[in-house]
């Protein structure tokens, strides 16, 4: 496999103090969707914005397909579509407008009609951008990536604020991309965004990466990757976290304004201890579910925190 | 059996890929750029309909016309007949309206300014109430006085003769048309760009077109390019506007005119550029384009001559570039001077642009 690109030793200080970045590597290979999943302020834009050749880093070496950003700015920025954190492009220009403005740049764009189509904004081709609404704005931000005809795609953030629909849409028109060979790199705070769409992932805080890999072997990487959750109603007070511990099959015991969130191996083996050991104690299930184990658990187990924290 | 392949052709050329020239991003970028002004319709205001408000506003109220008929009151008193008597025999007659009313009312309307001068005789002979600050009270002392002086048999020694001159150029409107289309210049060089510029960066457009493989060059030209094209419609309004509605009198070059304007909104442009290098909010950039362009508003010269502004600052106004603007486009337009004449306006112009160009160019941040 080729690497689109290669990062080492990245640091990146602001005004001598702030240390956003604090020493990444990163090999990302050409056809792959690769995601910077943390939580706002982990350091996800700033990376980003480095290797896109936005950014110098304070330290550090950057490759993108095999060239660095120094000697050969003009050269990169032709095979490159990035979509930034909210831009607001002009509103008094039409959508057709504002992508022929971006396919201009490049020396060979994409025909316009068939963005248009892939990212379904026939319909809207001659509305002003100012009529659009928030998931046709952000296609259209993706659109002025994608008429470049680049190999690679970094998008930071493509769905925060979005509806669901717009985000399955956006997720499409990602997959749609891969499937032409090209590589994507995006960052989110979703984690279900990163599940489903990126090949492999990158968890990223406090400025550096905390675990790598595919999703599954992320979550697989957990003492217990099913999780049981439930609540209890009980007339005789609290009940201590320690005897759910010692369910069989338990990994680990964390509760939540009442709910217990259990991390178990075998679920066939604990839930029917679990409801003897509820019902010896008098009390009575409110609640219980189960589920896989997804991202979120895995960032929970390295952190101790959630991914979105007020 | 042809013709199936006939019909594939226009298919093929369909799905051709466009291949861009050097200068498409250039073309885009300025086209963009104009179809944004035009969509605005508070550009469209500001350029364009209130320059010409302003013009019509100010013409209409600064309008040559006849001397006013001086107000005058005469106290009434056993003499008060005697002098609007004279007055009637007078040669100024007609210019002045007497009013014979009581001491009181007399000072009371001269303090409100509906008197011009109050005039009471006595046996000693006449005394004249004026207020030395009001101009039309110091022509109303010398009128009356003179007219009151030959109306009693007053010789001039001296034989003088008078030709009454108010031909189009020496108007008020004339010295202010030249004068708004320079403030004009300098209102949307600064705003067109200065604003311009900063609204982008704030919106993160900058950046993203520097994301691209956009030339900043292409679009530092197109911006450029934006302001010439405004520029010469612009001067065309507010130049056609004086000479078809106050029948102004161009009588310099058209080449000439449209080269200085070209230059003073090259200029202000680059004053605009380097205004708006490195603020990161309209909020900001808008007080500074204010403080930059207060000074010249009152220095230089746009609705009346900065003649009058003491002689010790008068190297200071000079070296403004609305300043060198202004007297260019007077010289020219009303003088019909030549453009080699204006030589040193011309190097206080470009000097400004080029200077804060470059530095502009130095301190410019795209994000």
């Amino acid at each position: 496999m080729e690497t689109a690109i290669r990062c080492r030793g990245l640091v990146k200080t602001y005004d001598g103090k702030v240390e956003a970045v604090r020493g990444l590597d990163l090999d990302i290979e050409a056809g792959e969707c690769f995601g910077l999943l943390g939580p706002n302020g982990a350091g996800k834009t700033t990376t980003i914005e480095i290797l896109e050749g936005l950014l110098p880093p304070t330290v550090g070496e950057v490759e993108v397909l095999g060239m660095t950003w120094k000697g050969h700015e003009r050269e990169l920025r032709e095979q490159l579509g990035i979509s930034l954190q909210e831009t607001r492009l002009s509103e008094k220009l039409t959508v057709r407008e504002t992508l022929h403005l971006f396919a201009s740049f490049y020396h060979r764009p994409a025909s316009l009609p068939e963005i248009l189509d892939e990212l379904s904004l026939n319909e809207k081709a001659d509305a002003r951008v100012g009529t659009l609404s928030g998931g046709q704005k952000q296609r259209l931000a993706v659109a002025t990536a994608l008429v470049g005809n680049p190999s690679i795609l970094f998008l930071d953030e493509p769905t925060t604020g979005l509806d669901p629909q717009s985000r399955r849409q956006l997720w499409d028109i990602v997959r749609q991309f891969q499937r032409r060979r090209g590589t994507v790199l995006l960052t989110t705070h979703y984690m279900d965004e990163a599940e489903r769409l990126c090949d492999r992932i990158a968890i990223i805080d406090h400025g550096k990466i905390i675990a790598e890999g595919t999703p599954a072997q992320l979550i697989a990487g957990l003492s217990g990757h099913h999780v049981v959750e439930f609540a209890i109603q009980s007339n005789n007070g609290g009940v201590g976290d320690e005897i759910w511990a010692r369910l069989p099959g338990v990994q680990s015991v964390r509760s939540e304004d009442g709910l217990y969130c259990l991390r178990v191996d075998e679920p066939h083996h604990t839930i029917p201890a679990l409801l003897s050991a509820v019902q010896a104690r008098g009390a009575q299930l409110a609640h219980l579910t189960t589920r896989q184990a997804s991202l979120e658990d895995v960032f929970v187990h390295l952190t101790g925190r959630h991914l979105r924290e007020n | 059996m042809a013709v199936p392949e006939v019909q594939i052709e226009p298919e093929k050329s369909k799905v051709a890929t466009v291949t861009n020239g050097r200068w498409a991003g250039y073309w885009a970028l300025l086209g963009a750029r104009m179809k944004e002004l035009w969509r605005e319709p508070e550009v469209i205001f500001w350029v364009f309909a209130f320059p010409l408000l302003l013009a019509l506003g100010l013409g209409i109220a600064f309008r040559n016309k006849p001397a006013d008929i001086t107000p005058l009151a005469v106290v009434n008193n056993s003499h008060a007949q005697q002098v609007v008597d004279l007055l009637e025999r007078s040669a100024s007659k007609n210019a002045i309206h007497a009013d014979v009313v009581d001491e009181k009312t007399a000072f009371d309307k001269f303090r409100l300014g509906e008197y011009a001068l109050v005039v009471t005789a006595d046996d000693s002979g006449l005394h004249y109430r004026y207020d030395p600050a009001r101009p039309e009270s110091v022509l109303a002392r010398s009128q009356v006085d003179d007219a009151l002086e030959s109306a009693s048999g007053r010789t001039d020694p001296l034989k003088t003769e008078a030709t009454e001159s108010s031909e189009p150029g020496a108007r008020y409107i004339d010295f202010l048309i030249p004068g708004l289309l320079g403030m004009n210049l300098m209102n949307s060089g600064m705003w067109g760009i200065g604003f311009a510029v900063v609204d982008m960066r704030q919106r993160k457009l900058l950046k993203r077109f520097i994301a691209s493989p956009m030339r900043r060059t292409d679009f530092l030209l197109a911006l450029g390019s934006s302001r010439l094209l405004l520029m010469l419609i612009e001067v065309a309004l507010l130049l056609g506007f004086g000479v078809l509605v106050f029948h102004m009198k161009v009588e310099g070059s058209l080449l000439a005119i449209l080269l200085i304007g070209a230059l003073g909104a090259v200029s202000f442009g680059g004053v605009g550029l380097f205004t708006a290098s490195r603020a990161q909010k309209i909020e900001s950039v808008s007080g500074l384009i204010n403080v930059v362009m207060m000074p010249m508003w009152i220095f230089s010269g746009v609705f009346f001559s900065y003649e009058r502004f003491p002689q010790i600052i008068q190297p200071v106004i000079r070296v403004l570039p609305l300043t060198a603007l202004n007297d260019a486009l007077r010289a020219i337009i009303l003088q019909g001077a030549s453009l080699s004449s204006q030589w040193s306006q011309l190097a206080v112009m470009a000097l400004w642009g080029g200077v804060s160009f470059v530095l502009a160019l130095k301190w410019f941040r795209w994000s």
